[in-house]
């Protein structure tokens, strides 16, 4: 009896998380079957779901007209370039924070995350300024340099609390087996921290590959990426949803994939450790 | 647990971040206060004076930059509201036992992934579009006249749009957080005829209370400075519509390249944000401690 | 080789003085436990000398050559840790042979010294697991290994049995002292636990809020407490303490005397009391008696052959040879 009414209760919950689950991710599904349609289809009414002729066409429409492959480079460029840098300057200083910890040491990290809290506005007329006069507007590097700083005390956030988990008593140890700083840091400290080192890897690449004020503001056509890139389809020329799709769809799947493999580290990164 | 030695190494590898980011924060900001001082503009180079707090008076007295003070306001109370208490209801509802839980905590989450850009030209042209958009031809099916969602309510469509971006996020910080329950509570607390509802206002939402406060404080963060959804969709219209404060000082900016009347508004955004950050900084102080 | 000597140690977080000042010295071969409830400055006193933390002032003088302000690395001694500290992503061969590699030893060398390691503490069948697959008493074997191959002049414990259950924690104990007697090198051993300080020691060191109350051997201290702090610890059960009238018919503000150390009888004695609670321990029974006339509850040991239960009448006689006396300041008068 009971065992009945529990498995129908499971069935219902199963149909109401499906059905919301569903609508929630239709935007993204619709933009991938749209990819595959012509344009004529993909404004059609009634709109097909499934039935229609699939066709690629509009994929290679995509990189024909705008290089889209160019602009893939620039957001693998940013994102990975500006998040490994962000890790080789962050690793010692959450080290040096989480087990060298003064009193100051908390203040220190409120403050990094408080340098996040301002505007990116605040200071674009500067930057917009500086990157035009020392030729960075609409380069890689400057890309990169702007993303690092960003994301920099999140990292540092990050590291920190993966490394605060690390019992103190194993490096002391190493020290005690005589190791010096730089050893205990690359034979104890940085393998047990693997984990936690690419989990924080991966969700700022994630958040550089989705960063769109500085890349919107600081690129143009050479530097731009994916996120400049399509921007650029917000001005309609004519019959252009399934073109729209097809870049959307190339932008947003790798990141997408990559994702959906890191789910747990991301809630765990992005709440700073404090939800487990 | 540390030694003079360990002490000194450790201020030594503090260091580049600490210089970092006071740099990033102090050399920008700044230029823009001493720029919000100038008569300055793109345009018309060598032209620059100092204006005292010209630019300051002309923004403050500008009527767009009340509009874009509620509407920054709105899009984060707005996009708040929604998903904390739909984040609460979809956690709830994804703690239950089913089957193929995985797959949509994979659907329901895949929103926070996509680039702000992607995610508004989507809902911009394929959903909101009253010719060919999808609402549109569901209204029609209905017989109803297609709702002109940008033209007509811009804010409440972008706080939409950003919404459903952040609604993953929230889900699936407060699910963590309802999985981590002790599940003996949940059952003294039934022993103790308690009901769901009881159980929910006693139990579960003060356990969750630590999950919200962080789901408030980085959707903060990021809500502020929503840029990239307006830009694409509405660009702050019709009107100022949908101006928010960034996308006030970008159109100051880099549209009509006053670099002084952009700095002085910089400068306002950053105090305003200041503000709320003085708050949030002393919630996240209290919250990371606890 | 291995001797240590503290004079005028201190250290100090912030404005407290958790030692105040230490003078201690340890000979070559000794094992040394420091013992004293938690908080009393044990750990960091090991720390101190393992160079984990800076002195505030004094010196340490490590095997005739001052060592204060050498780096722990350069100090030439193991520790094994409470929570044995192994590396977690390294095999149990690279856990003992880390130290060794940090020396630069030559691979052969290390290879020999930690099988033979591995030999003596029965670790041999384990050198390829990985430390999460060891029982508790093999990682403690391992920490143990880790600690032993570099020679080192003396070992330091840091209550290292105190996450074993207690069947475990009697075997670790005889084979460190077995380890002790093997390999005489000098051991400092910390624990709260005074069973395994008096079972192990050649020479046990009390201390309390950062002060060394008293140092001897285990029989010393159990014979002759200094004071009532040292009566009161070192013992199981403890020592009775009574003041007031009692005390004085001993000459003595407090006086003090072990449970083992009262003569029972039904019949006649100097105290008479009720038997509160009755523990059977089979050789043995603790009896918690309410002696009246303001002494108040005593502990007494009588052979598990004392046929008594709760509510019974019963006389305690101290002995008197072995009554402790204390005079108001606490200290023992002799």
């Amino acid at each position: 009896m009971a065992r009945n009414v529990s498995t129908q209760r499971k069935i219902v919950v199963t149909v109401v998380a499906w059905t919301i689950g569903i609508l929630i991710f239709f935007p993204i599904l619709w933009t991938f079957l749209t990819s595959f349609k012509t344009e004529a289809e993909a404004i059609a009414s009634p709109p097909s779901l499934f039935f229609f002729d699939w066709t690629t066409e509009n994929y290679h429409e995509v990189q024909s007209r705008s290089n889209y492959f160019l602009h893939f480079m620039n957001s693998v460029v940013v994102s990975v370039g500006s998040t490994l840098i962000g890790l080789i300057i962050a690793i010692p200083s959450a080290w040096a924070m989480a087990f060298s910890p003064t009193k100051r040491t908390k203040d220190v990290l409120m403050w990094m995350l408080s340098t996040k809290m301002m505007p990116s506005v605040g200071v674009l007329v500067p930057m917009y300024l500086l990157f035009r006069n020392t030729g960075l507007l609409d380069t890689r590097t400057g890309l990169v340099i702007v993303l690092t700083l960003i994301n920099l005390p999140i990292i540092i956030w990050m590291l920190y609390t993966y490394f605060k988990e690390i019992p103190g008593e194993i490096l002391e140890a190493a020290r005690m087996d005589g190791a010096s700083l730089s050893k205990e840091i690359i034979y104890v400290l940085t393998p047990m921290a693997i984990p936690g080192i690419a989990s924080t890897l991966l969700l700022n690449i994630i958040l550089a590959w989705n960063e769109a004020f500085w890349t919107l503001n600081l690129s143009a056509a050479k530097a731009a990426p994916l996120t400049a890139f399509i921007a650029s389809y917000s001005s309609p020329e004519g019959l252009f949803y399934a073109k729209l799709s097809a870049a959307s769809t190339m932008a947003i799947a790798p990141i997408l994939i990559l994702g959906w493999f890191s789910q747990k580290q991301l809630v765990r990164g992005l709440t700073f450790g404090a939800v487990k | 647990m540390a030694t003079l030695h360990t002490r000194s190494a450790a201020r030594l590898m503090i260091a580049p971040s600490v210089l970092l980011l006071l740099a990033w924060m102090i050399v920008p900001l700044a230029m823009t206060i001493y720029f919000s001082f100038l008569r300055y503009n793109l345009l018309m180079p060598g032209m620059e004076e100092f204006a005292g707090f010209t630019n300051y008076k002309y923004f403050l007295t500008d009527p767009a930059f009340f509009q874009a003070i509620f509407n920054t306001l709105a899009i984060v109370l707005g996009v708040l509201f929604i998903t904390v208490v739909g984040g609460i209801a979809l956690a709830l509802l994804l703690d239950q036992p089913m089957f193929g839980q995985g797959i949509v905590r994979i659907l329901v989450i895949a929103p926070f992934l996509i680039m702000p850009t992607v995610a508004a030209l989507v809902w911009k042209n394929m959903f909101m579009n009253p010719v060919n958009g999808l609402f549109a031809w569901i209204a029609k099916l209905f017989g109803l006249q297609p709702f002109d969602f940008l033209a007509n309510a811009p804010l409440m469509s972008v706080i939409l749009i950003v919404a459903w971006q952040w609604l993953p996020f929230a889900t699936l910080i407060l699910l963590t957080a309802l999985q981590s329950l002790d599940e003996e509570q949940k059952e003294a607390a039934q022993m103790d005829g308690a009901g769901a509802w009881s159980r929910f206002i006693y139990l579960v939402l003060p356990h969750l209370s630590r999950a919200i406060t962080v789901v408030i404080l980085i959707q903060t963060i990021f809500l502020l400075s929503v840029f990239a959804e307006i830009l694409v969709t509405t660009n702050g219209g019709p009107g100022t519509q949908s101006t928010n404060l960034t996308f006030l000082v970008y159109a100051q900016a880099l549209l009509q390249f006053d670099v002084g009347g952009a700095s002085a508004g910089g400068i306002i955004a950053v105090i305003l944000a200041n503000i709320v950050a003085f708050f949030l900084m002393r919630m996240i102080g209290k919250t990371l401690e606890a | 080789m291995g001797s240590i000597t503290l004079s005028k140690v201190s250290k100090v977080f912030g404005a407290h003085a958790v030692i105040p000042s230490i003078d201690l010295d340890i000979n070559n071969g000794e094992f040394v436990v420091f013992v004293g409830p938690s908080g009393c400055g044990k750990s960091t006193l090991l720390r101190l000398i393992a160079g984990l933390e800076d002195v505030s002032d004094g010196d340490i003088v490590i095997d005739g050559k001052n060592a204060t302000e050498l780096p722990p690395a350069q100090r030439g001694l193991s520790m094994v840790f409470q929570s044995y500290a192994l590396y977690p992503h390294m095999s149990v061969r690279s856990n003992i042979a880390f130290p060794l590699k940090m020396a630069g030893e030559d691979k052969a060398v290390i290879d020999k010294k930690v099988s033979d390691a591995a030999r003596v503490l029965n670790l041999t069948d384990y050198l390829d697991r990985k430390p999460r697959q060891l029982s508790g008493g093999q990682r403690q074997r391992v920490a143990i290994g880790r600690a032993i191959v570099r020679q080192p002049k003396a070992f330091l414990f840091d209550e290292p049995l105190s996450n074993l259950d207690a069947a475990l924690r009697v075997n670790m104990r005889l084979e460190i002292s077995q380890l002790h007697q093997d390999l005489k090198t000098t051991m400092i051993y910390v624990t709260h636990d005074q069973v395994e300080a008096m079972t192990m020691a050649d020479k046990i060191v009390v201390l309390n809020r950062g002060r060394i109350e008293q140092v001897g051997s285990p029989l010393d201290l159990y014979h002759k407490p200094d004071n009532l702090f040292v009566a009161g610890f070192i013992g199981s059960p403890r020592m009775n303490i009574v003041s007031g009238p009692a005390a004085a018919a001993y000459q003595a503000h407090t006086m003090g005397i072990r449970p083992e150390h009262l003569a029972l009888s039904k019949d006649s004695g100097t105290w008479q009391g009720t038997v509160g609670v009755a523990e059977h321990l089979g050789s043995d029974t603790f009896l918690h008696v309410n002696v009246d006339g303001g002494v108040g509850t005593v502990t007494a040991r009588v052979s598990g052959d004392f046929a008594v239960t709760h509510g019974d009448r019963v006389f305690l006689t101290p002995d008197p040879q072995r009554v402790h006396r204390f005079d108001e300041k606490g200290l023992a008068v002799r």
